[in-house]
């Protein structure tokens, strides 16, 4: 099922009007009946083709059909009786015992006007249409769009005259052509969503809330979903390219739209396993329980490439996980999530799905080319406090391997006390300012101890933690130790990931 | 992951945890409705902010009176656009009320059109959103793209009998938006009988 026909679940289960119309349908048009009409229609097709072209060129030519054509105009462009035409309250409905006054449709109204000349070329070659009553009646539907040749209009206005049960169903069904609209734009504002349930539950507080830590994730999930909801069939294959830090190393991986939401549905399935869901995974093994395995695995499992078809377990896995950790989430014992090669406390780990999921949106939405703005403020500081806290254990496992600058030579600071310190400095929407001691997870950041200062905007900082802004390029105000502040800048980029 | 729940089911399990109290399940809800309750409230009023409004009042209604849904007479789904037309219908009626007193222009007649109007259009707009694919992407064919209906069957791969009889079909579907009645009355969204 596409993600599409999610919203058209109900449509056509057997609501009453469904089946009065299936019945009036099923009064006629048996398969001999079928059959009849499209040999002759096989045998007339090369006057039909000549007759469809003048169709086109009468519509294209600023006929009524074009202003008929006009949604805005809708209702007034065609005769008496037409839906809303103003004639007061009585409606578009004859009085009973007078004959119908049908208007024509939009096409044939000037092909009745203008081509009675025309008409004297093809009518001697070609004898007037002599259609059984079942066809002239399925044909209503197609003439009351103009959908229908010349020669078959004519048959059919020939046929109102004289069949008063087809006269009004044509009288209706050209009513109801009034009726079609352009449908109104779906972009509905992102933070709609967000008024509209602060709103409800400020009127009825809810028994079971979803917990704050897992509301960035709701909210970063239902805004891609409405992305998602919008883009066309082809643009689920547009090339994307993961971009991370390896190694300290710009690294990157080429997937489409469609396989970057395998990777989002691959990933968030971490949170599933921990919480006893189901693993989207299913039978598939990965290489490795990392992301990047999972991922790839993923890929690698399917004989097609992902389509968009992978949106809708996505998104209810997505729902899923919300709705769990509601009701699991609270009080202590909550599961940590494992990466593979590291662990996060359940509330880290969804923030970080969070975060993921604005970043590979952004992704996505460069890819098709729509706007995609930043989460609200109070998520986006989320964020960046859950990169702030994890900055110093990065520090840590990159001192050990080398890959910052070692704390030797300066004191050891003991779990708790206060320690050397970076002041990160977030400016913007959902800024801050955070103290990240610099020489142990287990100290505490500290104002006295501060050696250095780096300021830059919340959506950057953001940019440079997803591994899409080089620490080099980042643009950071910077003042004091320039080594501490070459660490922190590195290490906020070895958070990326694929 | 299988779908599991059918649509009766969905709407039954989503009433359940509405009742209970779960803000999770008014999320699910929102997403799943949010587009045509905002879709149709703008039809009728054609007003982005008071579709905004509309759209609140909507899933507030829902979530503070999860109970006045009985998922024995039809679809939630049903539901959730009877109650926007109804909320939207009363606003624009409303506003307009509102205006003809304010500066006397036009009549009664006028604003009982303009609401008539408004609500059928709505209607329509529910229908064509709920007709089965098929149909819609006949008459979309037809209408928008002003192709013939032979043209239609050669673009939907089907027989130019079926054809036809889309066409015909979806537009029967699409004038029982007349059939509600005075304004004002519950508007015939074909759920509940």
């Amino acid at each position: 099922m596409s993600g599409a026909d999610r919203f058209e679940a109900y449509g056509g289960s057997g609501r009453p009007e469904d089946r009065g119309a299936q019945g009036g349908i099923g009064e006629e048009g048996g398969p001999g009946d079928a059959g009849a009409r499209s040999d002759s229609g096989g045998a007339d097709g090369g006057e039909w083709g000549g007759h469809g072209v003048s169709r086109d060129s009468g519509a294209g030519s600023g006929s009524p059909a074009d202003g008929f054509g006009d949604p805005g105009e809708g209702s007034g462009g065609f005769g008496p009786g037409g839906p809303g035409d103003g004639s007061g309250g009585s409606g578009p409905v004859p009085a009973p015992g007078q004959p119908p006054r049908i208007p024509m449709p939009r096409a044939s109204v000037e092909d009745g006007d203008r081509p009675l000349p025309a008409l004297e070329e093809p009518i001697p070659s070609v004898p007037p249409l002599v259609l059984e009553h079942p066809v002239l009646k399925s044909l209503l539907g197609a003439w009351a769009l103009a959908a229908c040749s010349p020669q078959e209009a004519e048959a059919v206005e020939e046929h109102l005259g004289g069949c008063g049960s087809c006269a009004d169903e044509a009288l209706r069904l050209r009513e109801a052509v009034g009726l079609l609209q352009r449908p109104e734009s779906l972009d509905l504002d992102p933070g709609l969503r967000t008024r509209v349930l602060e709103s409800c539950l400020d009127r009825r507080p809810p028994r079971i809330p979803v917990p704050d830590w897992a509301t960035p994730y709701d909210a970063e999930t239902a805004r891609l979903d409405a992305l998602l909801q919008d883009i066309g069939d082809a643009e689920w294959h547009a090339p994307v390219r993961l971009r991370w830090f390896e190694a300290d190393e710009a690294t990157s991986r080429r997937t489409t739209v469609a396989g970057v939401i395998a990777h989002l549905l691959t990933v968030d399935g971490l949170i599933a396993v921990a919480l006893g869901l189901d693993d989207p995974l299913g039978e598939v093994r990965a290489d490795a329980p990392t992301p990047a395995g999972r991922t790839e695995a993923y890929w690698r499992a399917s004989h097609f490439p992902p389509t968009r078809s992978v949106r809708v377990p996505w998104r209810e896995q997505s729902h899923d996980l919300v709705r769990t950790v509601s009701f699991t989430g609270v009080g202590t014992g909550r599961p940590a999530v494992s990466y593979g090669t590291f662990e996060l406390p359940l509330h880290d780990a969804m923030l970080d799905r969070a975060f993921e999921c604005w970043v590979h949106a952004e992704d996505i939405a460069e890819a098709v080319d729509y706007p995609y703005g930043p989460p609200s403020p109070r998520h986006l500081n989320r964020m960046i406090d859950l990169a702030a806290r994890m900055l110093p254990t990065v520090l840590a496992v990159r001192r050990q391997t080398g890959r910052a600058a070692p704390a030797a030579g300066r004191h050891l600071v003991p779990a708790g006390e206060p320690g050397r310190s970076l002041r990160l400095e977030i400016e913007g929407h959902g800024g801050g300012e955070w103290l990240i001691p610099l020489d142990s997870p287990g100290a505490v950041g500290s104002a006295d101890h501060e050696v250095a200062h780096v300021a830059l905007d919340g959506v950057e900082f953001c940019r440079l933690a997803a591994g899409h802004v080089s620490p080099a390029e980042a643009a950071a105000g910077q003042l004091g130790d320039r080594e501490a502040i070459r660490d922190v800048l590195f290490a906020a980029a070895s958070l990326s990931r694929m | 992951m299988a779908k599991k729940d059918t649509p009766p089911r969905w709407d039954r399990k989503m009433q359940q945890r509405l009742a209970r109290g779960e803000a999770a399940a008014l999320g699910e809800l929102y997403d799943r409705f949010a587009s045509l309750v905002h879709g149709l409230a703008h039809r009728v009023l054609g007003d982005e902010r008071a579709a905004d409004g509309i759209t609140r009042e909507v899933f507030a209604h829902v979530w503070e009176h999860p109970d006045t849904y009985d998922p024995k007479q039809g679809p939630l789904r049903t539901w959730v656009a009877t109650l926007t037309h109804r909320l939207a219908v009363q606003r624009l009626r409303a506003t307009e009320t509102a205006a003809l007193a304010q500066d006397g222009h036009g009549t009664t007649e006028d604003l009982e059109r303009k609401v008539r109007h408004a609500s059928v259009a709505a209607r329509a707009d529910y229908i064509v959103q709920s007709m089965p694919v098929p149909l819609r992407a006949a008459l979309e064919l037809a209408y928008f793209q002003r192709r013939d209906y032979r043209q239609t069957a050669t673009d939907l791969g089907v027989t130019e009998d079926e054809a036809r009889r889309r066409l015909r079909l979806g537009l029967q579907l699409l004038s029982t938006a007349h059939d509600a009645g005075a304004p004002g009355a519950p508007p015939g969204y074909g759920g509940a009988a």
